[in-house]
């Protein structure tokens, strides 16, 4: 029975097609094996193709390439035995608590009496006795979260996939509901064989996960596969565990050794025009080189513990960060970020002269701004649409990105006063409005 | 409160579609025309009860006509539950069906009277209830394509997370369009309804008494009674209709509208409760009955019986990815090319080749007087309402009281008006072409000042003490603060008001009192007689250049700015 694997992904592939009848490649040479009574964690940040992956395995989507299965079998849509709890809830909001639990068992055509016995039965493990006739809407976060449990656990599902399950709510509710989770996990009251849970959220990894496989993104692949052998309940403030999120920290912020393929769109430096910008503000960046050039860092930070202190999640952290290093700010380098002298420049600089280092930097290493700013120049008008400049980079990248891209350098050449933007005729100029 | 979205999902100003669904729609009407001219059954002999103008018949001609528009409401409902489903499931069939549906939108189905009545009349075996599904098909028509619309784009709009949770729970697609599309779409369905119910009286009042050549049909209700007061120039017979009307319409809105509203405040998705919740006495009264209760279970035992007995579709199956077989698509293609190609056809042999160029021109100069009275119209409603929404708007005591007023005036057919003021006209002796324009917006002004009233409430108080407090006043304060802040919703009111003017138009460009009978010159004075004389080539031709009026305007001039007041002043 153990010998298994409850669920496996080879070589799985996803991709999407692009407008201009290109594809989008989003998930590359996935392998994942999940064994009874395992949590396998995939961490990764916002757009590394983790929830995708997951879907991939709830049937809901179909992976490109590659083989997925499930006790042996091939998934071949939602699966009877495998479960979703939803970032969102996304619960019935029509429905009361007890008609969103039994509403998957309705769907399996199952007796009423067997229906209402086992949703109780759901509905008590998880703690929600009281509030079976309720409705989504007069519930907290936390209650609702629950819910999405019950409805999940209801249908005894030998899988439980988990995506971001706790990141909607506050960070006590998220820390109460991963506990009862891991108790009941621990007690093995819960139907359930294993789980995958879907986080970007470093330490919630580390506290629930037996194995993590750490996502990287574009496209997304798995960085790193990390055992984490704490007994548990595992505390945060044991040694062993800072160790593991360190750890962590530095596989997500080591450059990529092997050179990028061809083809392949990166977010670091040196890239040429095609590189695709993260919408990372200008006030946003300030904030950390300031943050970063005080003490206690005075000009070099552990990532983990400046995280804790500006209470940022990764998601939140690393473009920061890494807009940073593209700029010559800081460095990126082993899980810690080291400002550039010019980075410590800009933290002490007077407000005029912050613009006159960042309009130096932008010109210097993000080549799309220094690009338009020639078009610019070179142009009797001194003016120059933004479509012109969309399709440049639309060879490069897909639309949503290409217009997250100008949308970056229309803010970050506003501030440099590189050059102005007009929304409303979507004209790059040179000249600033009266 | 939900809001009322005119266009759907229609953003592309024009397609090649649109022209292939205006095609179509108006080859539809070509050959129910002529279908109609050669079923021609004289309906002299229909053997009605005289109706009385005694103010005691009342109640039952209005219980008759208000079950005439629950009938069409109905009728809506399962149109739009089915056609709506169709376009959104079939991306095939949504590419012909989506614009067919906006196209029907612009069609002034009230000249058509004479032609679905001649065609219903062959269809029921008994004369009478041929008449009533004629009437019942008009109000319908005025009803259906708005409801069709929101569930459409309800359909194309149901949350990612939601409908992955359905799948993943295995739920087979009968039961996920109940369980999940459905009541997702409900609250701007109700809406919706609502929107169509003030269309619909309007409808139902000008459908129950009408000629066609020689032969003259009365159906036993408000229209008709409204009709013989007219013809017997009653006055006072005329108050107690328009009485009665407003009775029928607080009775609708408090027994089906409120409680609806307020059911359904629960369906909306966003999940926290909302400050101001629907309220509505009949629905407390009813749940405290238990009936909704009782309902709802009863439901959803249905729901799960027939998911069970018919077992539609293999919950287990992959979740199609839902590739359009070569095959098939050419199937599609032809027939669209088929029915195009018949249109055409139709159109050009029924139509033009009879139609002298002389009264083409006539025509279409006709129509640009009706547009000039639209246009003049609409400006100096907004002119009189704007000022008067925003000031109402930003006193919440006030619009309290005139919200549901300026609601309620929206839904009472101002048709029932128009004796009073023809009377006028005829004693003073003025003149139609000007006097009789302002009844085509005597209905639809009410449009312009409740959505301007919502927007006005709407502005962030924030917004409105930082005004203050910077000393923005006068000319100034209006220009960059309550105009630029209303303007969404002035728009879609305005949109709805144009629509509905020129709908109007075939009522208000005519008018009768007594055996006077008093036009104005335009399109809907030119459909009007032509429908009453039966000469379906002057319908056709009438109704067929008016939607291309309304269609034109809309794409060109509405449809545009809808969607710069959305992206420039939409305050999220």
């Amino acid at each position: 029975m153990s010998t298994t694997p409850l669920l496996q992904c080879m070589e799985v592939r996803k991709s999407f097609p692009k407008s201009d009848g290109g594809e989008l490649l989003v998930l590359d040479g996935m392998n994942l094996e999940l064994n009874p009574g395992q949590i396998v964690g995939l961490l990764g940040r916002s757009g590394s193709g983790k929830s995708t992956l997951l879907r991939l395995i709830a049937g809901l989507a179909e992976p490109s390439a590659g083989k997925i299965s499930y006790l042996g079998e091939p998934v071949a849509g939602p699966a009877a035995g495998i479960a979703m709890v939803f970032q969102s809830f996304a619960l019935f909001p029509w429905l009361t608590v007890y008609e969103n639990v039994a509403l998957g068992l309705e769907a399996q055509h199952m007796a009423k009496p067997e229906i209402r016995k086992r949703s109780l039965a759901a509905i008590d493990l998880i703690g929600l006795d009281g509030f079976e006739s309720a409705y989504p809407r007069e519930l907290s976060g936390g209650m609702r979260q629950r819910v999405g449990f019950a409805r999940a656990l209801v249908v005894h599902p030998n899988i439980l996939l988990m995506d971001e399950p706790f990141s909607a709510l506050d960070v006590l509710t998220a820390e109460t509901l991963r506990t009862d989770f891991l108790d009941l996990w621990g007690e093995g009251r819960m139907p359930i064989k294993g789980v995958v849970l879907v986080t970007h959220n470093i330490e919630e990894a580390v506290l629930m996960c037996d194995r993590i496989l750490v996502f990287g993104s574009n496209p997304g692949r798995i960085l790193s596969e990390i055992k984490v052998a704490l007994p548990q309940p595992r505390n945060r403030l044991d040694p062993s565990f800072r160790e593991l999120v360190e750890r962590i920290y530095v596989v997500m912020t080591a450059r990529p050794a092997d050179s990028p393929a061809v083809g392949r769109q990166e977010r670091f430096p040196g890239l040429g025009i095609g590189s695709i910008l993260p919408a990372v503000g200008t006030n946003l960046m300030s904030g950390l080189l300031e943050a970063v050039a005080a003490p206690p860092f005075s000009g070099t930070a552990d990532l983990p513990k400046i995280a804790s202190d500006l209470q940022m999640e990764i998601d939140d952290l690393f473009p920061v960060a890494e807009t940073l290093q593209m700029l010559r700010f800081a460095e990126l380098e082993g899980g810690d970020l080291k400002l550039t002298e010019d980075g410590m420049a800009f933290a002490a600089a007077s407000v005029d002269e912050r613009k006159r280092i960042f309009l130096r930097h932008l010109l210097s290493y993000v080549p799309l701004a220094a690009h338009i700013r020639r078009v610019l120049d070179e142009r009797a008008s001194h003016s120059a649409r933004k479509s012109r400049f969309i399709d440049e980079i639309e060879d490069f990248m897909n639309e949503q990105a290409a217009e997250n891209t100008l949308r970056a350098i229309v803010q970050w050449g506003r501030y440099a006063e590189a050059f102005a933007y007009d929304d409303v005729n979507a004209m790059f100029s040179l000249e600033n409005p009266t | 409160m939900l809001r009322f979205e005119p266009f759907g999902f229609l953003r592309d100003l024009t397609s090649r579609w649109d022209l292939i669904a205006f095609v179509v729609v108006i080859g539809l009407i070509a050959f129910l025309g002529e279908a109609a001219r050669g079923l021609f059954i004289p309906l002299s002999q229909l053997d009605m009860v005289p109706l009385s103008l005694d103010p005691r018949h009342l109640p039952e001609y209005a219980a008759r006509t208000t079950l005439r528009m629950l009938v069409a409401l109905v009728l809506s409902l399962v149109f739009t539950l089915t056609y709506a489903t169709w376009a959104a499931k079939s991306e095939r069939a949504g590419k012909l069906l989506v614009p067919i549906l906006d196209i029907l939108q612009s069609v002034p189905i009230l000249g058509f009277m004479s032609i679905t009545l001649v065609f219903f009349m062959s269809l029921a075996p008994g004369r009478v209830l041929g008449a009533e599904f004629a009437s019942i098909f008009l109000i319908f028509t005025s009803q259906a394509w708005n409801m069709a619309f929101s569930f459409y784009q309800s359909l194309r709009t149901v949350p990612t997370e939601l409908s992955e949770a359905a799948d993943s729970f295995r739920l087979s697609p009968w039961m996920r369009f109940w369980q999940l599309e459905v009541p997702f779409g409900l609250p701007a369905l109700v809406w919706n309804m609502m929107m169509s119910m003030s269309g619909g009286w309007f409808f139902v009042v000008a459908s129950e008494s009408f000629t066609v050549g020689r032969t003259s049909v009365a159906l036993p209700g408000i229209g008709s009674y409204i009709a013989l007061a007219i013809e017997q120039k009653n006055l006072a017979a005329i108050g107690w209709a328009i009485g009665t009307m407003l009775l029928v319409i607080l009775a609708y809105d408090q027994l089906l509208f409120r409680p609806l509203v307020s059911w359904v405040d629960r369906f909306k998705v966003e999940q926290d409760p909302s400050e101001n919740t629907p309220e509505s006495w009949a629905l407390t009264m009813m749940r405290r009955s238990r009936l909704i209760k009782a309902g709802k279970v009863a439901f959803q035992a249905a729901v799960l019986a027939t998911s069970r007995a018919f077992n539609f579709g293999d919950p287990a199956s992959r979740v199609v990815s839902s590739r359009p077989k070569r095959s098939l698509d050419l199937l599609w293609v032809s027939l669209v090319g088929v029915a195009v190609a018949l249109s055409v056809w139709h159109v050009v042999a029924s139509l033009i080749a009879q139609t002298p160029i002389s009264e083409a021109v006539q025509v279409v100069g006709l129509a640009l007087v009706t547009m000039l009275r639209v246009i003049v119209l609409i400006a100096l409603a907004s002119l009189v309402w704007v000022p008067v929404g925003i000031w109402v708007g930003l006193r919440p005591r006030v619009a309290q009281v005139v919200q549901p007023a300026a609601q309620f005036m929206a839904a009472f057919p101002a048709n029932l008006l128009f004796p009073i003021v023809v009377y006028g006209i005829v004693t003073w002796k003025l003149k139609p072409d000007i006097w009789l324009s302002p009844l085509m917006i005597l209905g639809t002004q009410w449009y312009i000042l409740f959505n301007v009233i919502a927007g006005a409430s709407a502005l962030p108080a924030e917004l409105r003490y930082a005004a203050t407090n910077f000393g923005v006043k006068g000319w100034l304060w209006w220009r960059k603060v309550a105009l630029p802040g209303v303007l969404p919703f002035y728009v879609t009111g305005a949109i709805t008001a144009s629509g509905g003017s020129w709908n109007a138009a075939q009522v208000a460009e005519l008018v009768t009192w007594g055996k006077t009978e008093i036009t104005a010159k335009g399109l809907g004075s030119y459909i009007s007689q032509a429908a009453t004389a039966g000469d379906f080539h002057r319908i056709v031709l009438g109704v067929g250049v008016m939607s291309l009026f309304v269609v034109v305007i809309n794409r060109l001039f509405w449809r545009p700015l809808y969607y710069f007041a959305e992206r420039k002043y939409r305050l999220t």
